[in-house]
């Protein structure tokens, strides 16, 4: 337990060899899976079935189905939306941002935080495409030449949304398929099966380990890392300002971009640091996914999850300070009104439970962990909850305040995102390494040259 | 993979980071240029020892960036301002910080795609699978853990005796020449596999048919044609009375309708005139409005040569003299009462519209009765108006 910070820690725990981690990581994809793979996969793909049943139906009957109504016309939705979409950011941060901060820690869970990216994206984009009633229409959104001679409309938050998410998606595939190329081709190498070997050569585009590939692919690397880092802020930025750039209270407020950004980072390592301490268990990755690792991004939760909440305190000082009655309003209304509850589960959770943190035995204790973790995610769901309807349920208008009930198929199609994200989870560990294999290599003690012409 | 006896080049495998770089500065040192190191992941230190210029995969970048930049700014530059300018918002026509996160989206993209293509197909020239490398015992090493060094037969010093030599003079772990595959038939051509392609190209064909022609136009598919929704002259469930059209609520006042005070009265004495003057305009909206609301049944002149024939009684003609003889107020209170089976046109025509009509009425009587002497005034001031 007692660890001297002042070292930096290896990366790697129990000094493998590079042909040990290679093993560790690729063995999972030889063998046949498992009875708890099968059982895994069935829950999850019977949240996605009740998902498709929902979905089914809402695109049979129509947007009534749902339990939003005027004056809330965004509900679940908008919340699942944005809950996925911050969900994703982790994983680009994980990937790009601490790439170029030097973190070599990173290398262990970069590739998992990008997989879930990818599928957290994937869940984030049917919400907009379903909730706008008629989804065949979706293409209307992107501009291209048409019989009306009508374009989209440019300065409007939707369609930057629409470039945002699309943009972020398909950086962050193109991001993690480079990645994936050298480890193809260690499959590629390893593999005795014939139709995986013409597969991984497929993927792996034959790439041949040459030095003078590496030299740029470690360039493009790069300059893929500096690319993404603005673009995840800008994804959350752009999503936050569906709600600023509008004229409601509660959602017209500058404070939005920065606050969405460390509320997704937010939920995005909580739910990194969630399926972590699965998949380190289920496929004996201890020594390369490390305590180490979970701690250090406990420590990013803890300090994201205040500035979360500073941002919960600025919106109220900064509705006090306004002097705007209905900003006023609204406030005293999230905290005091029909939806206190909601207010409370998402304070509790996303600034009070992280606290925990601060003590290195809990912050190192996989239980407590998980449950703080688990919690956040809730929380950081209310926080997205909280902002879309409380801001819309009581407006302007008195005789126009309502209170919105989600009906069973608003509640089916969050269970249903949630079952399409584990099932490609699940999916992706039985098919493509969990863990990178040649970063990982790259960083093990004693992979790099000791004396090379004083480069460090 | 057979191999034919066609050299490729000679290769060595290494056990550890510090030995392959020595290799390679060995090998630089002694000025070949074709040859390559292979390692499981990038060794730092390799490019200073290998003398590799830095990569210019950034102005690849730079200029996809900056062409995404400006080629997203110019459209909606040309969309929103040349093309199809609309006001939205109150925003000017180029709004500049409203363009600003499209252009930085468009920058990413193609900045990051342009990178990874050009890298991929410019700078490493992939895919590649017929590379001599593949499949090789040495290939499959520097996979796992071993650094390996390869000198091509192509270049102008290769000599494989010396080369040998060159790399038992290193801690190397083991040699070996690298063959060149044996020459493969190409099966694509095979009449099986064409008549492959041309099944799933039937298949998808008819699919794709079926589906956007057949099954996006079958039930419930109804592309929101079919919607519960009372539209106008249609009879609604809802209401009492069964109309889908609703009239005002009982002692309400609609905008720009005054109330009638003599509704209901027969032959009231109407101590109305005519507020409109007979200026070129009301005349012009008398006659739309006649025309619209009053000729289907007394004709377009005012005969009573009703466009209806004989499907509903015929109506009076408005150049009786009894019609003539009328006071304005009295052709206003028909139109807004009604008469016999004539309704009223209260809801349908404003106040000013009303008596825009008794003006057109007038000016109809007036032609159809007119005295030589008036005949004979207008043709001579058109004849001096056509001067």
């Amino acid at each position: 337990m007692n660890i001297d910070y002042s070292r930096e820690l290896p990366v790697i725990q129990g000094r493998l060899s590079l042909a040990e981690i290679e093993n560790l990581i690729a063995s999972p994809l030889d063998e046949k899976p498992g009875k708890k793979f099968f059982i895994a996969l069935s829950i999850s793909l019977s949240l996605l079935f009740i998902g498709v049943l929902s979905v089914g139906y809402l695109f049979y009957k129509g947007t009534g189905v749902w339990g939003l109504n005027q004056p809330v016309g965004w509900a679940f939705d908008i919340t699942n939306f944005v809950f996925w979409v911050g969900i994703g950011h982790a994983g680009t941060l994980i990937s790009a941002i601490l790439f170029l901060l030097r973190q070599k820690w990173r290398t262990a869970i970069a590739r998992f935080a990008e997989a879930m990216t990818i599928f957290a994206v994937m869940c984030a984009g049917i919400f907009p495409v379903i909730h706008t009633g008629r989804p065949w229409l979706a293409g209307y959104l992107l501009p291209y030449p048409n019989q009306h001679h009508l374009w989209v409309n440019f300065t409007s938050p939707l369609v930057w949304d629409v470039f945002a998410v699309s943009t972020y998606f398909t950086v962050s595939l193109v991001f993690w398929y480079i990645g994936l190329i050298p480890d193809f081709a260690v499959l590629r190498d390893r593999t005795v099966s014939k139709i995986k070997k013409i597969i991984y050569s497929i993927f792996s585009l034959g790439w041949r380990n040459s030095h003078r590939n590496w030299q740029h692919y470690e360039k493009s690397y790069m300059l893929l890392a500096g690319f993404a880092t603005p673009l995840v802020l800008s994804v959350h930025t752009i999503v936050s300002f569906d709600f600023a750039v509008s004229i409601i209270p509660g959602w017209h407020t500058t404070i939005f971009p920065p606050y969405f950004v460390a509320g997704a980072i937010f939920s995005g390592f909580a739910m990194v640091v969630t399926v972590m301490i699965f998949v380190r268990k289920i496929f004996d990755l201890e020594k390369i996914i490390t305590l180490n690792h979970l701690e250090k991004m406990n420590k990013v939760i803890l300090a994201t999850g205040m500035m979360v909440g500073y941002a919960y305190a600025m919106e109220f000082f900064i509705a006090w300070y306004s002097g705007n009655p209905f900003e006023q309003f609204v406030f005293i209304n999230r905290a005091l009104g029909p939806y206190a509850w909601a207010y409370w589960i998402m304070v509790s959770c996303n600034v009070i439970s992280p606290q925990i943190f601060w003590f290195k035995k809990l912050r190192r204790s996989i239980p407590i962990m998980l449950i703080v973790v688990i919690l956040v995610n809730v929380g950081m769901w209310f926080e997205r909850f909280v902002i879309t309807v409380t801001s819309l349920h009581r407006d302007f208008l008195p005789s126009s305040w309502g209170y919105f009930v989600p009906t069973i198929f608003d509640i089916g199609t969050l269970l249903g995102s949630f079952g399409l994200f584990f099932t490609l989870v699940i999916l992706f560990t039985k098919t493509l390494p969990v863990v990178s294999i040649s970063e990982v290599k790259a960083v093990a003690e004693g992979a790099q040259p000791s004396h090379h012409g004083g480069e460090h | 993979m057979n191999r034919s006896d066609k050299k490729y080049g000679v290769a060595a495998l290494f056990n550890s980071p510090d030995d392959i770089i020595k290799a390679a500065k060995k090998v630089t040192e002694e000025g070949y240029t074709k040859y390559d190191v292979h390692t499981p992941y990038p060794v730092h230190g390799m490019d200073k020892a290998m003398r590799l210029k830095p990569s210019k995969l950034g102005f690849i970048t730079l200029t996809f960036g900056l062409a995404g930049a400006a080629v997203a700014l110019l459209f909606m530059f040309w969309a929103m301002s040349i093309y199809y300018p609309m006001i939205i918002g109150g925003k000017p026509f180029f709004a500049l910080p409203a363009f600003i996160p499209v252009t930085f989206e468009v920058t990413v993209l193609l900045a990051t795609l342009s990178t990874v293509i050009g890298m991929i197909t410019f700078f490493f020239k992939y895919p590649d699978q017929k590379h001599p490398l593949h499949d090789t015992d040495y290939m499959k090493k520097v996979s796992v853990d071993k650094f390996g060094i390869c000198i091509e037969v192509d270049d102008p010093l290769f000599n494989e005796e010396k080369v040998k030599e060159l790399f038992k003079g290193l801690p190397f772990e083991s040699i070996q020449t690298i063959f060149h595959p044996a020459e493969e038939k190409h099966t694509v051509l095979e009449p099986k596999f064409l008549g492959f392609l041309a099944a799933v190209a039937i298949v998808v064909s008819f699919g794709t048919y079926v589906a956007l022609n057949k099954i996006l136009y079958t039930v419930p598919f109804d592309w929101m044609m079919e919607q519960p929704r009372v539209d106008a002259q249609s009879k609604s469930e809802f209401f009492t009375d069964g109309f889908g059209m609703r009239t005002s609520v009982e002692g309400t006042i609609a905008r720009g309708f005054i109330p009638y005070e003599f509704k209901g009265m027969n032959e009231p004495t109407v101590p109305l005139s005519n507020p409109l003057k007979p200026t070129k305009e009301v005349f012009e909206l008398g006659k739309k409005k006649y025309l619209s609301f009053c000729s289907p049944c007394h004709g377009n002149y005012g005969d009573g040569d009703s466009r209806l024939g004989e499907n509903f009684p015929k109506p009076p003609s408005l150049h009786s003299a009894k019609a003539r003889e009328w006071q304005d107020g009295n052709l206003y209170h028909i139109i807004v009462n009604g008469q016999n089976v004539m309704p009223s046109y209260e809801t349908q025509l404003t106040r000013d519209e009303r008596w825009a009509i008794v003006h057109h009425i007038r000016a109809l009587q007036k032609a159809k009765n007119a005295s030589e002497q008036e005949i004979q005034l207008v043709k001579k001031e058109s004849l001096e108006n056509a001067k």
